[in-house]
């Protein structure tokens, strides 16, 4: 620095200090605008993650309008649209009746399961129970389901995953996955790993499945986007938006549930490895 | 003026760095203390029970924290052989040349990123490894001879410099009594070198503990105590690197609270690099939380004199 002259110093100072100040006003500066639109959605951590993509895509087309996702457990986002406190509950699960006498029910997708085992595996067909024996480790060579002499290697996901959650509601049965599964944090790192071991097995979103794993059929109905349309296909759920019967939506309510209902919401979805709602337009 | 200013600019930058350290301490305390009281520090140490989105939740991090133990103890036992006969090699064998051309090539390995040594693992280090030996392929060998070479940086950089501080005289009376090269080597130079080639190693087992993106492509992710090198299993790291993005209330503290777990390892495994450096003795370590009072004598003759 002591070879810096005067004026050069004191440009350098006037950049400190400029810095210190866009800080400071930003920091400051106002968060959110007056006029806002809000809406919070509440519930499923399942669906949370698909919502808050559609939020964050509707937001972008719509300057000034802000979408709030909650994700707290499906029972927890009924309970709020039923009480009012929200406009809109999401869902991953069927309504109780009592429910259902409360709400009016959109289903905006279905999120269907694939089981997936590699290539090479001949075995093309297996039961709910076995999956889950197989998971449970009760079944634990291949042998014993009409395949090759090995040991089953297990892929699951980690815990609090969507996919997790649906794997664990449509197959386990409340069990858990053998402690030797091997754990894998998305659809793409499960399938990656079937790929490459003839002797694994794994669940994803049907929407994920590709050329390099092959998916089974389970209860002798193969997995695809029609067998789960036609509600043959039993692993799958719905991904429900709830609101309370009678009650008027906001407009800005009311404008993101057709967004996520119209075709470009569908395409986000499905894009995201999930199959169109009953409820689609 | 000018002298203040910048003095008081880079005071600045020191307490910004030291406040964001006091501040992700406090954080990570904060957040996962309470459920290390909740549930009891001895279930959550150990008990192998992982199961956070279970009813009843359960959280033992038992299995996690053998994973750490395994997978840096066989970084460990690849890396620092390996890192040692670089170093050795190095500093008092290779013609000068040749060893600042080694220097160069050994800091390029730190400049990979993570993901890159995990894909290598995934996709070529684990089917090798299911074909030869059997198993799943993403295991506790897998991640460890990975690793191993991750930390190699580090090993071989303090190493190198530990041994090169050895002051000459010791080489050259070794060699004036009739040592062989290999006997000054190993008997003198490796010896007088201790503390540094030590530290290197803890530093070593530290990157190794702190790894996470590796770890979560290359071990696999089972919830077991690993049996066997050919197991797979979980580290501290690669649980919460996996699981932080869904978990919410209960599972999300939980995952703080092996944050808090893994801080304290690093801090331990940090300060024992700091003593063994020299940097720091043990004494004057603790002698930093001595109430002030007692060096109050100490400092009033120094400004009286």
């Amino acid at each position: 620095m002591l070879f810096l002259t005067k004026a050069r110093y004191m440009r350098i100072h006037i950049i400190w200090v400029s810095i210190l100040l866009v800080g400071a006003l930003t920091a400051c500066g106002p968060t959110t605008q007056g006029n806002d639109q809000q809406l919070t959605l509440t519930g499923s951590t399942s669906v949370g993650p698909f919502a808050e993509q559609l939020a964050e895509r509707y937001e972008e087309h719509h300057r000034g309008s802000k979408v709030n996702i909650q994700a707290l457990g499906s029972s927890a986002g009924i309970q709020a649209a039923a009480e009012g406190t929200v406009e809109l509950g999401m869902s991953s699960r069927h309504l109780e009746p009592d429910e259902e006498e409360q709400l009016q029910v959109y289903e905006i997708a279905r999120d269907a399961l694939a089981i997936i085992v590699h290539p090479s595996n001949a075995v093309t067909d297996l039961s709910t129970e076995q999956v889950r024996r197989i998971f449970t480790g009760e079944i634990a060579n291949w042998r014993e389901v009409g395949g090759h002499d090995a040991p089953i290697d297990i892929v699951t996901r980690e815990a609090g995953s969507g996919t997790y959650g649906a794997f664990e509601e449509l197959v386990m049965d409340k069990e858990l996955p053998a402690q030797s599964a091997l754990r894998q944090g998305s659809n793409g790192a499960v399938r990656q790993i079937i790929a490459g071991d003839p002797d694994s097995i794994g669940y994803i979103s049907l929407g994920i499945v590709n050329e390099t794993v092959k998916p089974i059929s389970v209860d002798h109905v193969q997995a695809s986007t029609e067998a789960v349309m036609s509600g043959q296909y039993k692993l799958v759920r719905p991904f429900l938006f709830v609101q309370r019967k009678n009650a008027t939506l906001s407009p800005l309510g009311q404008e993101f549930l057709s967004y996520v209902l119209s075709p470009e919401g569908q395409q986000e979805l499905v894009q995201a490895g999930l199959i169109q709602g009953a409820d689609a337009q | 003026m000018k002298e203040r200013l910048i003095s008081f600019l880079l005071f600045l930058c020191a307490l910004v760095s030291i406040a964001s350290l006091a501040i992700i301490t406090f954080f990570i305390f904060q957040a996962g203390l309470p459920l290390i009281f909740r549930v009891g520090l001895g279930n959550f140490l150990e008990s192998s029970l992982w199961n956070p989105s279970g009813d009843p939740q359960s959280f033992g991090i038992a299995a996690m924290i053998l994973g750490s133990i395994w997978v840096t103890l066989g970084a460990i036992v690849v890396g620092v052989p390996l890192g040692l006969a670089v170093a050795i090699f190095s500093a008092e064998i290779a013609p000068p040349r040749l060893a600042m051309l080694i220097r160069p090539v050994i800091q390029l390995l730190a400049g990979i990123p993570s993901v890159i040594y995990g894909f290598i693992g995934l996709t070529i280090l684990a089917p090798a490894i299911r074909a030869t030996f059997g198993g799943p392929g993403l295991s506790v060998l897998t991640a460890a001879l990975i690793l191993g070479i991750m930390i190699l940086p580090s090993i071989i950089s303090i190493s190198e410099d530990a041994l090169r501080a050895v002051p000459s005289a010791y080489r050259d009376g070794s060699l004036a009594v009739g040592a062989t090269r290999w006997q000054t080597i190993w008997r003198v130079l490796v010896p007088a070198a201790r503390s540094g080639i030590v530290a290197s190693v803890i530093l070593g087992m530290g990157r190794a503990l702190g790894e996470t993106m590796a770890v979560i492509m290359m071990l696999g992710n089972a919830l077991q105590v690993p049996r066997s090198p050919l197991d797979s299993a979980t580290t501290l790291t690669s649980n919460i690197g996996l699981e932080l993005a869904y978990a919410s209330g209960a599972h999300r503290d939980a995952l703080f609270a092996t944050g808090v777990v893994l801080f304290v390892l690093i801090m331990i495994l940090n300060i024992l690099a700091n003593i063994f450096t020299g940097r720091v003795t043990f004494w004057q370590r603790l002698s930093a939380f001595r109430p002030a009072v007692f060096n109050g004598r100490a400092a009033w003759r120094r400004r009286n004199t």
